[in-house]
């Protein structure tokens, strides 16, 4: 099923216009605040009426204001993760799971609560209010109650934004299982980096009520080089050959040659999605003799884009792009241009769990907790 | 002690209270219900009408209703004819007169409770597949029970004390509309009444107490059940 959406929506002094569509998989909805991300997925939801313009889902049309056709959203079929929570004060947890589940069968309701609660790890506090839950068990029984009401799309506003860090690297893997457990669309509100390098299929990059890209997870990067706080960089996919356990390294094959990676807990054999930042390459022409960066590729420059201070440098590695950082003067000293050969220097990267990201992402990749 | 008559009217009181609160409690949480989350033009006429009982002096309100409900009234016959009701000089005119004047008190009470339900949760809701009626029994009418609550119990003390528009609307009739504030008005006005007016008095008190500490005790349960305790 495929969610198409072509709208114009005016608030206040903001006009948010987005035309998109997305399939099966996690699309993550990235830009800075007030970029219109959550306006857009509740128009999607039906929570706030369109203006201007037509929202569908597969054949269904949900909004169309040519047409005068509303689908109200208790009839959308869809499951909505909040920023808050919004658990139901009066109702236990388990009611809580229960509510959206009315199209379910009644003699399948217990077997499916089962399931998922232990899925997200909340069974023991099914019989609990919510006041009594911490804000990580909050947001795990709101993305099971989502889940339970069965929809054929599940929009997710920054779920983990309230959450202090460990607790995102908690429940990011569930996210991740229910990615690719669920086999439906998910739309996923969020400007941080680490989500969107782990979870997102493709991207939607919205900046200023517009969508500036679509596109793999690089998207949000592209989008992302002025001062928007997003660090620019890109990804490489890579393959762990072995673990250097002495010098805590691990050795990497890619298509932009080896790759010397921080120790992690990746087992040989394993794809990565590497992320090199672009602020943490170092250019130069021809191979310095004695330098600390383990990392050496050989690149060609496909084109340069000039920021405010510095200057993206955009690279072709073998195949794999990459994106570097550079002031305007190197640039000019060193004289690059398109088609110019350069060396890319950079640091082992480290691959920390937020930004490592499982190209394999079955069940079987994620460790077990 | 207390007079088999006296009893009677702490009685009819109790009972003329009870009902006014019974059949206005529905209507006053939709009136609220609109209040709350209607913006339309008319809402804001609609306020003023249920809040007039409150700032009226209570025999014009009285003196309108007998207007309206006596037997020649406009809705007083139409009710007679049809469904047998008749206001006039009866307990059930009573309770009318004391539902009219405890309905803004209760109106406001409920109002207050459902601005203060998070929309948010309605929304949430919605978009687990609750269409509004599901959505205002299951969530918005549970979250604001507290109000809804607190306006039946001040509506009720208001009921077993009205005194000015049930006396014009339906007398004063021993057993039929002499209710407690009628009752010690009596007592008041014949030589020798004090001390029945004063035992009625105590009566009223305690009558008052008890709702109080009704209202505060189901008012700490619901809020524990809410989750806020």
């Amino acid at each position: 099923m495929t969610l198409t959406f072509d709208i114009t929506h005016v608030q206040g002094d903001f006009t948010l216009q987005a035309q998109a569509g997305t399939g099966e998989g996690l699309t993550v909805i990235s830009g800075p605040s007030g970029s219109g991300k959550t306006t857009l997925i509740n128009l999607i939801a039906g929570l706030t009426p369109l203006q201007d313009g037509r929202i569908a889902f597969g054949d269904t049309v949900w909004n169309d204001t040519v047409a005068g056709l509303f689908v109200p959203p208790h009839k959308r079929r869809i499951g909505y993760v909040f920023q808050e929570a919004r658990l139901f004060p009066h109702m236990s947890v388990r009611a809580n799971l229960v509510y959206g589940m009315g199209r379910v069968p009644r003699g399948e309701r217990a077997g499916r609560i089962e399931r998922i609660a232990s899925l997200l790890r909340i069974a023991p506090l099914l019989e609990r209010r919510p006041a009594n839950l911490s804000g990580g068990e909050r947001q795990r029984v709101a993305l099971g109650r989502a889940l339970l009401s069965d929809p054929q799309l599940l929009l997710m506003d920054e779920p983990l934004s309230a959450l202090d860090a460990a607790l995102k690297a908690e429940i990011l893997p569930d996210i991740e299982r229910i990615r690719d457990e669920a086999r439906i669309p998910i739309l996923y509100i969020s400007h941080a980096m680490e989500e969107v390098v782990r979870l997102a299929t493709r991207v939607i990059a919205l900046e200023a009520g517009r969508v500036v890209a679509t596109g793999g997870p690089e998207a949000a990067f592209a989008s992302a080089l002025d001062g928007s706080g997003a660090r620019a960089g890109a990804f490489i996919e890579a393959t762990i050959l072995e673990h250097l356990a002495d010098e805590g390294l691990m050795r990497a094959t890619s298509q932009a040659g080896t790759l010397y990676l921080r120790a992690a807990s990746v087992l040989a054999g394993q794809s990565v999605r590497v992320f090199i930042p672009a602020a943490d390459i170092i250019l130069s022409r021809g191979l310095p003799e004695e330098i600390s960066a383990l990392n050496r590729l050989s690149a060609t420059v496909m084109a340069l884009t000039p920021g405010t201070a510095s200057v993206m440098v955009e690279l072709d590695c073998g195949g794999a792009r990459l994106s570097a950082e550079v002031t305007r003067l190197s640039a000019a000293r060193l004289g690059l241009a398109p088609g110019e050969k350069v060396e890319a220097l950079f640091k082992a990267v480290r691959l920390a769990p937020e930004t490592l990201y499982r190209v394999s992402s079955g069940l079987e990749s994620i460790p077990a907790r | 002690m207390i007079s088999d008559a006296e009893w009677t009217a702490v009685f009819l009181s109790l009972k003329v209270a009870a009902v006014a609160v019974a059949f206005s409690l529905p209507l006053g949480i939709v009136v609220a219900l609109i209040l709350s989350r209607c913006r339309l033009p008319g809402v804001g006429l609609l306020n003023g009408i249920v809040h007039l009982p409150l700032i009226m002096p209570p025999v014009v309100t009285g003196y309108l209703l007998l207007i309206a409900f006596g037997r020649r009234g406009l809705f007083g016959s139409f009710l007679e004819t049809w469904f047998g009701l008749t206001f006039s000089f009866r307990w059930t005119g009573a309770a009318l007169a004391a539902a009219v004047m405890g309905f803004p008190l209760m109106v406001r009470a409920i109002r207050l409770s459902l601005d203060a339900v998070d929309r948010k949760l309605e929304s949430a809701a919605a978009t687990l597949g609750a269409g509004p009626l599901k959505t205002f029994f299951t969530i918005t009418l549970p979250l604001s029970l507290p109000g809804v609550v607190a306006g039946a119990i001040l509506a009720f003390a208001k009921a077993l004390g009205e005194f000015g528009a049930t006396i014009t609307f339906v007398s004063n009739i021993p057993g039929e509309t002499q209710t407690l504030a009628a009752a010690i008005y009596t007592y008041t006005q014949v030589p020798g009444g004090d001390a029945g007016a004063m035992r009625l008095t105590l009566v009223s008190i305690a009558l008052s107490l008890v709702a109080l500490l009704a209202s505060e005790i189901l008012a700490r349960r619901l809020a524990r059940r809410l989750g806020n305790a």
